[in-house]
């Protein structure tokens, strides 16, 4: 004990414990935080008042800058009242929310929440008023016996390839939006976009898409996802852009090179 | 023209300079070719078996070419229900660049072997200078027989004749431009089926129910939520015959969108024609006709594809940026007995890009 005392002055001293209270701090967080998820499991589109209550915790912590205490909305975010789990599990879920900065519209990136917080998120937000559910499982299996890859290709050509691109690539909006590309991006986060309608997009609600409907567009997006191009290099699938670009310098050097060619010498 | 000269493989050294100016006349004297020089194949036959080879390789590569062509037309096979994608791509694959090699063979082997080994002779071909007035004499007198073989002159009545026949032979342009003119008399089925009577009305029409692309089911009020977009077209079009469908979808397609009603500003002559903020707007640009549907729930933006005209919804898609000419024609709806929403009337002027006397 003389010794450990005699040495509390020695410059490295500070640093180890600095070290060891972060370790301790990180092993009980991820301890907790491991419990919290097995807990979470269990939750469906019931939310549990404990859920809330989390909930509400983050969202004064997190959100509440701009969408306002109690999500009224302030002239920074608009409220969040009745826009719905599936919405709080959209924005949250693909990294747009929390935004990283003001801008024409909300980047997706690294989750900045687990799961488990996610979803307590919802379930607050979900408890200010009704809106757009997290969808039902079924509606999500791309596999299942009824799915129809064809009507869902219609189905994405008549409403969303004019800003999706028609092969899901994504293209631009005005002054600076854009419609992102579709590919990597899961079943829940598809369905969740359709029914509420995230930053710009309009909403394609239950009504007028049903859900199986929207079951089989979200088939035939992972299906041509999963197929990949007929014709080789897609270049990015944005049609005369990248080919005409290619083509105008790749295949002119070629030309050029040709030309070079056939006017040298022979040695 | 026939001063060349010859200089060959077979005597290399300078080539003879024909016809070189004095000097003096020139501040700088003419220099003459670079004398010259005979290509490896020339000299070394082992360097001509090689090029010889060469050009070989690259026309037996043609043949492999070809060659790769049919194996993926006709091993791969013809396309089918039941052909994957990955066939599909291996089949692509092969015939693109079965037909590359077998065009690249060809050219590169043969200009391989013109460049090594056909005989190089070098040419030289002098350029006279211009003579102009001698030139210009030689076209006038040229002119001058024609006028004089012809005849022109002394046949007053071929002449007259000619003109006249090419005065008329512009007149029937006058008559077929005439059939473009919607306000003479023509027959009522005239008007209806050629010229622009056919594009000025659509298959909108009182009470004709809206519809959703492309499953064609009517679409209740209170389906429409505020930011929703519902592709639309009109009751029965599904119905028409395949080639008439395409023809009237074009002219038809609706674009149907709901915003908050305090955010839009309704002239006094529109003011029934929306259902608590349930708009519909013809879906084809103004500009050339591409269809605008890129629509911005926030911003009440409708963006053109092709070149970036904007329409703002909240001031009746008025063009707010690009090259359309007017804002899209709105169609009036209102609500039936049923809840389905319906159209009051076709569109007040006609849909797409410029057309005369709108109205």
């Amino acid at each position: 004990m003389k010794a450990l005392s005699q040495k509390r002055r020695h410059p490295i001293a500070g640093l180890a414990l600095l070290l060891l209270g972060l370790l301790i701090t990180g092993g009980l967080y991820s301890v907790a935080s491991t419990m919290n998820q097995a807990q979470a499991s269990n939750t469906g589109s019931s939310y549990s008042a404990e859920d809330i209550t989390e909930g509400e915790k983050l969202f004064n912590a997190n959100c509440a800058t701009c969408h306002g205490v109690e999500a009224v909305g302030t002239e920074n975010g608009p409220t969040l009242v009745g826009v719905g789990a599936a919405s709080v599990n959209f924005q949250v879920g693909t990294g747009r929310m929390p935004m990283q900065m003001q801008g024409p519209q909300a980047q997706a990136k690294p989750n900045q929440f687990s799961d488990e917080q996610t979803a307590q998120l919802a379930a607050y937000v979900a408890s200010l008023g009704a809106g757009p559910a997290i969808p039902e499982e079924q509606y999500l299996d791309t596999d299942h016996e009824d799915v129809d890859l064809g009507n869902g290709g219609t189905l994405f050509r008549v409403n969303c390839a004019m800003c999706h691109n028609a092969a899901a690539a994504g293209g631009a909006l005005t002054r600076g939006k854009y419609a992102p590309p579709l590919a990597g991006v899961s079943e829940q986060h598809i369905y969740e976009a359709m029914i509420t309608g995230p930053q710009n997009m309009p909403v394609f609600s239950d009504a007028n898409i049903k859900p199986e409907d929207k079951r089989d567009i979200i088939a035939f997006l992972k299906q041509i996802e999963s197929q990949g191009s007929p014709g080789g290099a897609a270049l990015g699938s944005l049609g005369p852009v990248s080919e005409g670009l290619l083509v105008w310098t790749g295949g002119l050097a070629v030309l050029i090179g040709f030309m070079v060619w056939l006017t040298s010498r022979s040695s | 023209m026939s001063e060349q000269s010859h200089g060959g493989p077979d005597h290399t050294g300078a080539v003879e300079h024909a016809g070189v100016e004095e000097s003096g006349k020139y501040a700088i004297d003419n220099p003459g070719l670079p004398p010259h020089r005979p290509r490896l194949a020339d000299e070394d036959p082992k360097a001509a078996k090689r090029a010889e080879r060469q050009a070989a390789f690259l026309f037996g590569l043609s043949i492999v070419g070809t060659l790769l062509f049919f194996v993926g037309y006709f091993v791969v096979g013809q396309i089918g229900p039941d052909t994957t994608f990955a066939t599909i791509r291996l089949q692509n694959m092969l015939l693109g660049l079965g037909t590359a090699f077998a065009m690249l063979g060809i050219g590169v082997g043969i200009v391989h072997w013109a460049k090594t080994l056909m005989p190089d002779h070098e040419t030289t071909e002098l350029r006279h200078e211009v003579r102009t007035e001698a030139d210009r004499q030689v076209a006038v007198g040229m002119i001058e027989d024609i006028i004089d073989e012809t005849q022109v002159k002394r046949r007053p009545l071929l002449r007259n004749t000619l003109i006249g026949a090419g005065v008329l032979a512009v007149l029937p342009a006058i008559a077929i431009f005439r059939d473009l003119d919607d306000t003479d008399n023509r027959s009522e089925f005239a008007a209806e089926n050629f010229g622009p009577e056919r594009l000025r009305h659509t298959m909108w029409a009182t009470d004709v129910r809206l519809v959703r692309d492309p499953t064609g089911t009517p679409i209740k009020a209170s389906d429409v939520t505020i930011g929703s977009a519902f592709h639309v077209i009109p009751e029965g079009l599904n119905e028409l015959d395949p080639h008439e469908m395409l023809n009237q979808k074009a002219k038809a397609v609706v674009l149907l969108m709901r915003l908050n009603p305090e955010d839009m500003q309704v002239s006094p002559e529109r003011e029934d024609w929306n259902v608590d903020g349930i708009v519909a707007y013809s879906k084809v640009c103004t500009h050339v006709g591409c269809p605008v549907a890129l629509y911005e729930q926030h911003t009440h933006h409708l963006l053109c594809p092709c070149h970036q005209s904007t329409f703002d919804l909240t001031q009746e898609c008025k063009v707010i940026f690009g090259p359309a000419g007017h804002a899209l024609p709105q169609l009036p709806i209102r609500v039936n007995e049923e809840g389905f929403l319906v159209a009051r009337s076709d569109f007040h002027e006609p849909v797409g890009p410029a057309y005369w006397e709108r109205g």
